[in-house]
């Protein structure tokens, strides 16, 4: 689950990280308001979305507005959120649709002596969350990890015990942050492995960090990730939910507890398992077809969760035949039958449909299909199964 | 001879009065698994499937000698009970609830590791060893007693590997499903080091998929240490960066942990790669192949 810059921020100073003063916005009279209120010569309005790349990224509607810039009057930043509110914003990680700005940051503008990057993940080989620095500030992280790895200092550390003071001194040198900057950089360093404990984060990245003239330690932004199988116990965290930002049918399978990815293709998959779902995409690739999504009913799926499964499928306009590919293990082969035969009346198909069942219940499913008039095609195996349904598309409705 | 577990092993189940234990514990009874017992704290004293509750896994190692468990129990309280059964002196913990906290799973990892236990999963199908043991939730029908090791990160698609293998008849010693989360307690690595020592096991089938980086370092340990055949499917080619597919662990992220590095890496380490779903099977039949004729 991912959450907004100004909400990580807000986080931040719960947890004792600095932030600079900001507020956010929703129209423009609040954010002359804001410039006044923070009451300094210089203020920065961030655009408030998901996604990263925002002060390369530039507006659809008003293609010479980026999504951070700075501003040095109430008037000036009032004009600034009136080019972004309400507009979609595109940035490398958006796609050229862009994602709609319903909201701006104004955040007080500071004296930068330098710009470092900080990052903590999980290192899933070490089975240990990682804290991460760099020098280089403000870029792209992953082309710095990809060309100069040897640029990034890392840490391992006890979640229980957090990040050690030799740590961090260790980090400083690395980084060059002297004086009563590696103080700073003590309280600031060890306060963000807590929170990346205690709110079961996933990711968390500062980008840039940035050292004031006054050797103060500031976060300028934030990205911060949860682990959605922690989410029970964080229900405040869950409150900061945008589903403005995420694909409304995602939204409406994982209410129907699918897990649903929405892609480009024409062929709508429905399959038990992640890793059989993964693959029936690729097979289908493989055979030259497009997969429309990606779809896991899961191990206990009900008749109810297949036919809301057929429904999001289906709702998709791309969609000009679907593939059902179950091995049954928990999920027994009759329910899934039952559950087409059902979703074929309730929802009705279309669009050709190929069945390909495997494992339990396999007789009795087979037989369900047979003997009710839904009309589909039947498949033997995994590549007879691909091969029908991308033949489908080449013949003649 | 298998690994992990065989006819001898005497096994638990955590959670066994939930309705889905309770349907598990039966179906690995079907198999012939010697089930010996459960645990549900404060239903002590109860029986099911007509075997008897405990409220402690310490209780019910002393009454039963089980060596091995299988875990249940919803995802808040499951690292709990993995703590509990390693507490125990459980020699093989195999946990298959889905949907634990990664940072649970932190935790749970460095008790393990200092431990004697070793755990399998969670968020996986479980272990079965053919015809001998079924320790989990997969369709026992699908196996055939034979020489393929199989070791997955997912649950459906080992299904369809130990399917294709059983109709090529090549066979399976023992199918380990390793589980879909980031942090796992046995590894690709782990089983291969136990398959190349196991005596039945001829061949080693590995299916991996998108996220992390343990299908290249499987591949490193496969191309110095393994003499056995190796054959391996990597599923999510065609996943988009960024996005969950499903499993918590299958996700690319800052551009890494692809399919293509994967297979790269695998076929760099000699490894029959299939580049279908559908040729899991037929890939280690022509590693098998191969290898007799060099």
């Amino acid at each position: 689950m991912k959450i907004h810059e100004f909400q990580g921020k807000q986080l931040f100073a719960k947890f004792g990280v600095t932030v600079l003063d900001n507020q956010v916005v929703t129209n423009t009279n609040q954010a002359a308001e804001a410039f006044e209120q923070l009451g300094c010569p210089v203020a920065v309005v961030k655009a408030q979305i998901h996604a990263g790349g925002r002060g390369k990224g530039t507006f659809i509607e008003n293609p010479d507005q980026h999504g951070v810039q700075l501003v040095k009057s109430a008037k000036e930043a009032m004009e600034v959120a009136e080019q972004m509110l309400g507009n979609h914003l595109v940035t490398i990680q958006t796609g050229p649709e862009g994602k709609r700005v319903n909201q701006v940051l104004i955040e007080a503008g500071c004296d930068i002596a330098r710009e470092l990057y900080l990052g903590i993940v999980l290192d899933r080989a070490a089975a240990m969350p990682v804290l991460m620095c760099s020098q280089e500030g403000g870029v792209e992280i992953e082309k710095v990890a990809h060309e100069t790895p040897e640029k990034i200092f890392k840490e391992h550390f006890d979640p229980a015990q957090g990040i050690e003071s030799f740590q961090v001194r260790k980090l400083c040198k690395q980084l060059g942050i002297t004086g009563k900057s590696v103080r700073a950089a003590d309280k600031f360093m060890k306060a963000l492995c807590r929170m990346f404990v205690e709110l079961d984060c996933s990711l968390m990245e500062i980008n840039p960090l940035v050292v004031t003239n006054e050797g103060d330690l500031v976060a300028l932004d934030s990205k911060i990730n949860f682990d959605e199988n922690a989410m029970f116990r964080h229900s405040d965290i869950v409150g900061m939910r945008d589903l403005n930002e995420e694909e409304a049918s995602e939204v409406k399978a994982s209410d129907a507890g699918l897990s649903y990815v929405k892609l480009e293709g024409n062929i709508g998959c429905l399959v038990n398992g992640a890793g059989l779902a993964m693959s029936t995409m690729d097979i289908i690739k493989l055979h030259g077809g497009e997969p429309a999504n990606f779809l896991d009913v899961g191990g206990g799926a009900n008749e109810q969760q297949v036919t809301e499964a057929f429904r999001i499928i289906l709702s998709d306009k791309h969609v000009k035949a679907v593939l059902v590919n179950i091995f049954g293990g928990i999920m027994k082969c009759s329910t899934i039958a039952e559950a087409i035969v059902a979703a074929a009346k309730s929802v009705g198909f279309e669009v050709p449909l190929v069945v390909r069942l495997e494992g339990t219940e396999v007789e009795k499913g087979r037989k369900i299909l047979e003997d009710s008039d839904v009309q589909l095609i039947t498949a033997t195996d995994l590549s007879d199964a691909a091969k029908k349904v991308v033949a489908t598309l080449s013949q003649p409705a | 001879m298998s690994i992990l577990i065989n006819s001898d092993t005497k096994v638990i189940c955590q959670g066994i009065t939930g309705s889905v234990g309770e349907f598990h514990t039966k179906g690995c009874l079907e198999y012939g698994t010697k089930m010996v017992g459960g645990v549900t704290p404060g239903k002590g004293g109860q029986t099911i499937e007509g075997l008897p509750v405990f409220d402690t896994c310490g209780e019910a190692v002393a009454a039963t000698g089980a060596n091995a468990t299988m875990i249940f129990v919803p995802p808040p309280f499951a690292a709990d009970a993995i703590l509990e059964a390693i507490d125990a002196g459980i020699e093989v913990v195999i946990a298959i609830t889905e949907g634990i906290p990664a940072m649970d799973m932190v935790r749970v990892n460095e008790r393990v590791q200092a431990s004697n236990s070793v755990l399998v999963g969670p968020n996986c199908p479980g272990v079965i060893s053919a015809e001998e043991c079924k320790i989990g939730i997969m369709p026992g029908y699908i196996h055939q007693k034979g020489k393929v090791g199989i070791m997955s990160r997912s649950g459906t698609l080992t299904y369809e590997a130990v399917w294709q293998t059983s109709n090529l008849g090549l066979g399976q010693t023992t199918c380990v499903g390793l589980g879909g989360d980031p942090i796992v307690g046995t590894s690709f690595i782990d089983c291969l080091k136990l398959f190349e020592a196991d005596d039945e096991t001829e061949a080693i089938l590995m299916i991996g998929e998108i996220g992390g980086t343990a299908e290249e370092e499987a591949a490193a340990y496969a191309a110095e240490y393994v003499t056995k055949p190796v054959a391996a499917f990597i599923a999510g080619r065609t996943a988009p960066p960024g996005k969950r597919m499903g499993h918590a662990g299958a996700i690319i992220s800052g551009g890494k942990g692809t399919a293509a590095e994967k297979m790269a890496a695998m076929e760099a380490a000699g490894i029959e790669v299939a580049q279908s779903p559908a040729d899991m099977g037929a890939a280690m039949k022509r590693a098998i192949e191969k290898a007799t004729s060099a």
